[in-house]
């Protein structure tokens, strides 16, 4: 390859990606953000029906998991509301992580759309047909009337009656959150600390004597209490001390957000 | 006491190969693998995706067939689609060779043309989209056609990770020096019009 055309390719792709990554932070930037469990932006719904729904979904995910989000957009801004469910599922992160068990149900007020999310791993419990019919049979006929609080409410009561409807596969789902509650792999931890000892210790022991400790002979450095030897031919040290604490890990505060499941597009839309 | 440690030869390169292994992997020496088995996953969930939706046609062909066995030329058409398309296969090793992902792009484009004419003569016979069957599977259709399209984006994405790598430093290095034999993979090409899932509609608005 010759080196001008080389170059142009280089600036191609520098070009190339600029415009991506330019293009993908202003798609991301109409993403609504995740306030809480219902996120009324388009404002369809009144204060009681909103803490209903709320304490309803809040109850709903302490029993199975499952998280159930409710959001209401006034405009799609010529989008078509399938990638916008998804990227914005996917940003919320709906679901447990591992499980992926969440659930988003979007209405877009001036598009006149609504679409129920599913996410992976709650595909098979919660059909395409399952959220096609509820989409049909009770979201499209409350929104023709104009009842948004009623029709969404009423949706989110199916849904919930579907995914508790096969209640075994409910309490298992449950069940295997609650064991993995805390993803704290300690294997991976001991490793960590003692490469992180080996490493920084051997570095810490070359450098740091002669900076900070007492010399007591030529190439000799008495240091936290260890004796510490450098010569041509290597270095000597004995050392007494020990013992390291590992750092907690920092858990969420409060607040609602999503456990970090993904969707890959399942559930259906539907327009009233 | 002090304790000797011989610092011989051997445990010399040890050492230096202890020190260098993180700053490989900070270099990149891992990124160019790590690209290209997820660009791979992604291409594996893309032939899922567009197995499921050839998996759904023969009901859907007998059902359509069942209200309106005189449109023989469009369901005919969508056999004769779904029979190519599932004919080409593209293995997550074959994703480097331009001619077969066309075949598989040009063939799986091809379905979804066929489908989206038999889902519009569709409209036409009432009983049978009234019918629960049909029902079921249009709505199963219209998710799988979702699915794909967010396989599609997936893989795409996954894709330009992958074949960035390979041009940009400094994994470029590696491509050059060390994995020598990887190539970039292909990606889809098609317009937005041909990704666009076929339009489905319930016949009460929308």
């Amino acid at each position: 390859m010759a080196p001008a055309v080389r170059r142009r390719l280089a600036a191609f792709v520098c070009a190339w990606l600029f415009a991506l990554s330019a293009f993908a932070a202003a798609a991301a930037a109409e993403l609504p953000a995740l306030t809480g469990r219902v996120v009324d932006n388009a404002d369809l719904l009144d204060a009681a029906t909103e803490a209903r729904l709320i304490e309803k979904l809040a109850a709903f995910e302490q029993k199975s998991s499952d998280q159930i989000v409710v959001a209401t957009i006034k405009s799609l801004d010529g989008e078509p509301i399938e990638p916008f469910a998804n990227r914005l599922f996917r940003a919320w992160g709906l679901g447990q992580a591992g499980e992926d068990n969440g659930v988003l149900l979007i209405v877009a007020l001036e598009d006149r759309k609504m679409r129920i999310e599913v996410g992976y791993g709650l595909e098979g419990t919660l059909t395409d047909l399952h959220s096609k019919l509820i989409i049909e049979n009770t979201m499209v006929p409350a929104f023709r009337a104009g009842d948004f609080a009623g029709g969404i409410s009423r949706a989110v009561d199916d849904i919930i009656t579907v995914l508790e409807g096969n209640a075994a596969e409910l309490e298992e789902r449950a069940r295997r959150f609650e064991e993995q509650g805390v993803p704290f792999d300690w294997g991976i931890t001991v490793f960590i600390v003692i490469w992180a000892v080996v490493f920084f210790g051997g570095m810490a022991g070359a450098i740091l004597p002669p900076i900070f400790g007492r010399k007591i002979a030529p190439n000799r450095y008495r240091w936290l209490g260890m004796n510490f030897t450098y010569g041509s031919g290597g270095r000597r040290r004995g050392r007494s001390a020990g013992g390291w604490s590992s750092g907690g890990r920092s858990s969420g505060g409060g607040g609602f957000s999503g456990g970090g499941g993904s969707s890959g597009g399942g559930g259906a839309s539907g327009g009233w | 006491m002090p304790i000797a440690l011989p610092f011989t030869p051997g445990l010399r390169a040890f050492l230096v190969l202890v020190l260098a292994l993180p700053l490989l992997s900070a270099c990149g020496f891992n990124a160019i693998p790590t690209y290209e088995e997820q660009a791979k996953a992604a291409w594996s969930e893309v032939l899922n995706q567009y197995q499921r939706r050839a998996d759904l046609i023969p009901n859907l062909v007998e059902t359509v067939k069942a209200y309106a066995a005189h449109e023989r030329e469009v369901l005919q058409s969508v056999v004769e689609a779904r029979a190519k398309a599932t004919q080409v296969q593209v293995s997550p090793e074959m994703l480097t060779d331009p001619d077969a992902f066309r075949a598989f792009q040009e063939n799986q484009a091809q379905l979804t043309g066929a489908l989206s004419r038999l889902l519009a003569v569709v409209e036409n016979y009432p009983d049978l989209k009234a019918n629960q069957n049909f029902l079921a599977l249009q709505a199963q259709l219209e998710g799988t056609e979702n699915r794909i399209a967010v396989a599609r984006r997936d893989y795409i994405e996954a894709v330009r990770l992958y074949n960035t790598s390979l041009r940009t430093f400094p994994t470029i290095l590696w491509a050059r020096f060390w994995y020598t034999e990887a190539e970039p993979m292909q990606n889809f090409t098609t317009t937005e019009e041909n990704m666009n899932a076929p339009r489905v509609d319930f016949g009460n608005g929308g």
